[in-house]
Parts: structure tokens; sequence; C-alpha cells
């Protein structure tokens, strides 16, 4: 007997006209309608890059400027192959400007010299230092944060560590990508392309084909990791492309939170940046990744900004093992992004919450993938997406249950907030279920700010900015509260920055 | 402290208020009591600023401002306080956290210093101590989930807590029932003080027997038609108002 299919497509497109005339005219748009991004500076280095340009050999180059061993090149050419042979994905709701792939530069280290040696931070060139000193990164560990350890990559290489004696002491292995193909190969090639093969879509093949570098991280079986883990990746270099790699790994009843920042300079130009990120958690495991994804959005007439084609996968591998995505997406122009998870172990669980903010002519089509496989397996969505000027924020999320998936478990919540006139929010939630034991709910809002809100607010003595700011808050709080405490203070901190010139 | 000079105002297209005056003088309660549609919940709404009223004339002058002049921010700062006949929710905001934010917005307004959050968590636990209310409704968010008497109970707390000078009940005893009646005024009475005025918005006259007003007045088809002390109010409640069509 065939199983029962359940299919349900729906969209729901919303942008209504109900906030008052009086909104229009209101003094916080004139007197603020530039929104400021202050990590939009550019820090002149010294920098070996190498011409635009994408072939074959510029993957040789790259590869050989790391020193790779002959199995990862195969595996980039492979994937180059296959990148050749698709198509850019054209069915995400967004109006994606054709690329030039042949004007980018896909490789750009600060440093000419040197680029695979581990480095110690006292050789980091201080003008890098002064950077993220500036971002509110500081690289030196005993000005760092207790309890966070950081790897820093800029444009394409990492360019330090910190706590990794630390770390080793537990068995934990954090460093970067490329020091991990060095230090660790048996583990990279055993699990390289597992989650997302180098085939899976157009921008996951272009980044096997041209990754530089990114995160590598090892948790070994039964090890809490003591800290938590982070990177922070900065786009420097001009026309250049950032591909980074991440890849986490989380032997049985291991535990680590992950967290993640990105950045980049204001430029007229458009950057591109695609990124993978694979995770693997084994029985009794639990991965926390979160991220605070802050490119620069351009300007407000829509000029510039980062192109962010992400793919973030997770694979629930083994029994109990769960994986939690939280995201705050406030940056890029283009966000196109569906960080997933693989319930393969039976009675593991994914998570997904997510914040996303859409202000002046930003894109976002962001949501998830849950595929059950596994018996009992149980996944949760929350997903807040904020749309603000003339903004299109769109929620997209797949929950697949497999025939033998018994007992699989789903609940959705998307909510969509609407700030002015010209935003829309759209949703597209989309499930398919082979078991009839599966339970899958799923609620869906669509809200503006009220008018009745805000005068309750103003009529209190708060401003009108301070108003929308609090409501927003309020609004995301589902999603805050799941982010480590330091991140939720800077995310509630970016947010406000981003709903600068928010209409009242 | 407040007088209101022949004024005009418009909800929508439709003129509402129609040469209303009115003085309230420092520690005076006035109950403005009145038909449906003769303008009461107008009145409160334009004193407050809500940009749903607009005035047309006539003018408001409030402890020697031009009240019609200041942003609904700034009229709380100087201490205009509306509770509100449908208080609006605002989800995931708790109640403390907004208290807060307006409190220290409007002492900012005031040049005074922000008030930390343990020298507020001190006083606002005092407050509803005094008010006899229940203290989950620090932690809960903003009316969601409040049962139309916690609501109304809600709005006569944040009123102890900001401390306005001239207070606005527009209609805060309606849909409540007898317990919930005596909870908000209490509430209010303890708030009674020589420097503080209440205008308070009813349809009944039952409110009146537990917030003894200075004055009663009757607003019909936008003016105030009578006036008189609380002897008024219980004349009102036999003759209804039906003699004013006459």
């Amino acid at each position: 007997m065939k199983p029962e299919v359940a299919s349900i497509q729906v969209e729901i497109t919303m942008n209504e006209d109900s906030l008052e005339e009086k909104a229009e005219e209101n003094k916080v748009v004139k007197d603020r309608a530039k929104q400021t991004y202050k990590e939009g500076f550019s820090t002149d280095i010294e920098a070996f890059t190498i011409p635009p340009g994408l072939d074959e050999d510029t993957i040789r180059l790259i590869s050989s400027k790391k020193d790779e061993p002959q199995w990862l090149l195969d595996y980039r050419l492979d994937a180059f192959r296959k990148w050749q042979s698709m198509d850019t994905p054209e069915w995400a709701k967004l109006n994606i400007p054709e690329i030039d792939f042949q004007a980018i530069s896909y490789y750009s280290s600060p440093n000419a010299t040197n680029e695979n040696a581990p480095k110690s931070l006292d050789e980091v060139d201080p003008k890098l230092i002064e950077t993220y000193d500036k971002l509110g990164v500081p690289l030196h560990e005993r000005e760092r944060l207790a309890g966070v350890a950081v790897d820093v990559v800029f444009d394409s290489v990492s360019v330090g560590t910190t706590f990794k004696a630390e770390l080793k002491k537990v068995g934990v292995i954090f460093s970067s990508f490329s020091e991990a193909v060095q230090d660790h190969p048996e583990l990279v090639q055993k699990y390289l392309g597992t989650v997302v093969p180098a085939g899976d879509n157009y921008f996951a093949a272009l980044n096997a084909a041209v990754f530089s570098d990114g995160s590598f991280v090892y948790i070994p079986k039964g090890v809490r990791c003591p800290m938590e883990l982070s990177t922070y990746f900065r786009i420097n270099a001009i026309n250049t492309g950032q591909f980074e790699r991440t890849l986490i790994i989380a032997e049985d009843g291991a535990y680590v939170s992950y967290l993640e920042g990105c950045t980049a300079p204001m430029r007229d130009e458009n950057q591109l940046h695609a990124a993978v990120v694979e995770l693997v958690a084994k029985d009794d495991a639990k991965i926390k990744y979160s991220t605070v994804q802050n490119w620069y959005p351009g300007d407000e007439d829509g000029k510039g900004g980062i192109y962010n084609f992400v793919t973030k996968r997770g694979n629930c591998l083994g029994k109990n093992s769960k994986i939690s995505w939280t995201q705050v997406e406030t940056g890029s122009a283009i966000t196109w992004k569906y960080p997933s998870c693989i319930l393969r172990g039976d009675n593991s669980s994914g998570e997904f919450y997510s914040v996303a903010l859409t202000n002046n002519h930003q894109q976002a089509d962001t949501g998830t993938k849950m595929i059950h496989l596994g018996k009992n397996t149980k996944s949760t969505v929350i997903s807040k997406g904020i749309s603000v000027g003339k903004s299109q924020n769109a929620y997209r999320g797949l929950v697949r249950v497999a025939k033998k998936a018994d007992h699989a478990r789903n609940f959705t919540q998307c909510d969509s907030l609407l700030i002015g006139k010209a935003c829309a929010a759209h949703t597209f939630p989309y499930t398919e279920s082979a078991n009839m034991t599966a339970k899958l709910e799923h609620e869906a809002t669509t809200s503006k700010i009220s008018e009745d809100q805000l005068n309750y607010c103003l009529q209190r003595g708060i401003t009108e900015e301070d108003a929308i700011s609090l409501i927003v808050d309020g609004f995301c709080k589902e999603v805050f509260k799941e982010l480590p405490m330091e991140f939720a203070v800077e995310a509630k901190a970016l947010l406000d920055i981003s709903l600068e010139g928010a209409i009242g | 402290m407040l007088k209101i000079d022949h004024v005009f105002a418009n909800a929508g297209e439709k003129e509402i208020l129609k040469g209303l005056s009115l003085e309230v003088k420092p520690g005076e309660v006035h109950a403005i009591m009145g038909p449906n549609g003769a303008g009461k919940s107008t009145l409160g709404n334009l004193l407050a600023g809500m940009p749903y009223v607009e005035p047309q004339g006539g003018s408001v002058e409030y402890m020697g401002q031009d009240l019609l002049s200041l942003e609904p921010e700034e009229r709380a700062a100087v201490g205009v306080f509306l509770a509100f006949q449908y208080p609006v929710e605002i989800p995931g905001v708790n109640n403390m956290y907004f208290l807060r934010t307006a409190l220290n917005a409007q002492r900012k307004y005031r040049g005074e210093e922000p008030m930390d959050s343990a020298q507020f968590l001190r006083m606002v636990k005092q407050k509803i101590k005094d008010m006899n209310m229940r203290d989950d409704l620090l932690k809960r968010p903003v009316n969601v989930g409040f049962s139309g008497g916690e609501k109304k109970r809600n709005e006569v707390f944040q009123m102890g807590v900001l401390e306005p000078k001239l207070a606005i009940l527009d209609e805060t005893d309606s849909g409540l029932d007898i317990d919930a009646l005596k909870i908000v005024a209490d509430g209010v009475n303890q708030l009674r003080s020589p420097d503080r005025s209440f205008i308070i918005i009813t349809h009944y006259q039952r409110l009146l027997d537990y917030i003894e007003p200075d004055f009663v007045h009757v607003l019909a088809d936008g003016k105030i038609v009578k006036s008189g002390d609380k002897n008024l109010a219980l004349e009102l409640e036999e003759q209804g108002y039906g003699w004013l069509n006459n």
C-alpha cells in the first residue's frame, strides 16, 4: 500500500496599509532616515589577493596556497565540475541580480606569507588586532570575555584562534579549517561533505570548489566543551568573495555551544558570501549553533551590500542527539539561508529559532528544513520576521516526515511583523508527511505595530522610537532567550540600530 | 491646574466636543457623567493628545502651559495620565520592564536621573503591596491574557507607579465586578493628594460610592450641561439622562 502523502503549500502575502497617514509624516522618519552601520569601515592592510576569475587553475592555486592534500584538491575540482553544470536557483522570493563570477577574486589573505602556519596571536599584524578591537572582538585572551574562545577569519584566512591550548587539555579541537586539514586530515576527510554534499545546490557546490577558511570543531566522546566557541567573520578586501567552510563534530554525549558573527565594510559594490556549515551530532550529543549576521546591508537606496547565500545543515546522526540553530539576521542585501536538521537518530531533535529583520531595500528568504527520518524525532521552529522600509521578508520552511519516522512531531510558529506600508512579508510553509502517526502543528500570524500600541506607549511617556524598539523586542523574545547572554544583548542592540529610520 | 476653555474637537470627521469648558484645581476630583456618545472619552483622549482626536478651537491650559501644543509623550512627562478604557496588549514585554522604560523616559524629559533596576524593583514591590495587587502582575507581559478586571487594575497600578499630577480615568469601572471595583477605587483613593487631580469619566454612579468626587458634571452633546456636587450623581442614577432631551 502506498503511504499517504499530505502536502500543503501555502503562500500568505501581506502588505496592509493601515498605519495612519500621520505616521508617514512622522518626525522620526525625517530626522533619522539614514541607518548607521558602525562596522562599515575598511582596514588598509597589505594583502595577497589573486586576480578575479574562476577556472580550474584558480582552484589549484587556492589548494596549493593552502598546501592541501591531493584528495582535497580532487574534492574541489569535482565540486567545480558539478557547479558548472548547475543553474542559479530561482525559486526563492528574491530578486537576485546576475552575478558575474569571473569578476570576483576568490582568495585574499592579509599576509602574503605563511598562510597555513598556526599563528601565535603575538604574530598577528597589529592592524588586524586594531580592526578587531574596533569591532569589539579583542584578540588578546586576557581581554576576552571569560568563557568564550574565538577564531577570527579575515577575508579568506583565519588570523588567529584564542584559548586553543586550554581547550586542547580536554581534548577539544578548535582551529581554523585550514589548520585542521593539516593537523587532522583524517577527521576532515571523514566528515567533509557528508552533511552537505559537494553537489547539494548551486552555492554549496561553488563553496566546495573555492572555500578558503572557516572553523573546525571536534568535541570528543563525553566531553562538555568548557567554554563557548565562536568565529568572527570579516570581509575586508574589495571585489572579493568570502567562501567559508565550517565543520563541527560532536561525538557521543558531547556538548558544544558555538557562536558566529559577521561584518563587512560599506561599499557601493555588492560582495558575495557563500558559506557552508556542516554539523554532526552522534548519540546523545548536543550542538547549539548561534548566529548574529550583520553583513553590510547596503544603503537606504539599496546600493551595495553583501549577497549572503549560505547552506547550513546539521545531521542528528545518533540517538537522542540534538541540534539547535538560533539566528538573528539583520544584515546583507540578500539573504538566502535555511539552517536545517536531518533527524536520523531515533529520539533526536532539531530546533530553529530565527529573527530576520529587513529594512530599506533588503531582501531575505530564510527558514529551515526539518527532515524526520528516525522514530520519535521532534522538531521546533520559531521564526520571527520583521519587515521595515521597502524590504521583502520571506519565511520558507519544509517539514518532511519519512515513512519510517513513527511518532514524529513538529511544531512550527512563524510570525511576521510589518512596520510601514512599502514592505512585505511572505510565508511559505511546506509539509510532507508519509507517516500517519506524525503530529505536525503550524501557526502563523502577521501583525503590524498598531497605532493603539504606539499610542499606549506614548501616553506612558515612551517616545515613538523607543516604543517601536520595545514592541519589536517583545516580538522577538522567544528567540532572544535562546541566545547566550552576551549575544542576546548584542542582538537587541543590533535590532535597535537596524530599526533606525523605521516609521513610527 | 487645568483650565479647559471653550474647546471644540473632532474625532475622525465628526464634531464631538462643542465648546466645552471645565476648570480643575489641584487636589480636586471631578466626575464626568453623561449618555453614550456625549464626548466623554473624546475629552480624555483630547487631554492625553491621542492622535485620533483633533482640536478645532478653544484652549487647554495645564499648569501654566498650552497643553494642546505638547506631544503625547511630553504630556505624560509633565504629569498627564490616561487610564484607557481598552488597555492594549504588548506581547513579550513584561509589565515591569514597560513601566521602568516609561518612568525613565518621563524622568529623562524632566531632567531627572534614571532610576536603576534595584531602586525601581523596591519601589514597585512596595506599591503593589500598598495597592493590594498580586505581584505576578509585574512579570506578565503588558495586558496579555489579562481579564478585563486585571487590565483595569493594571492601569491603576501604572498610575500609582508613574505618579501623575492629572489622572484621567476613562470608564475604568466598566466591566468590573464589585471586588475589582473596590480594588480599583481603593488604588485611586490612596493616590488622592492635595496636589493631584482626577477626572473620572464614568457611566454609572456606583464607582462614586467608593471614590467620592468634589464635583459631578453632566456632559451631553459635547458640552457640560450641568454641574453639581456628589448628589447630582445620585439624581442622575434615579432619573437617567432622559430629562436632557426635554
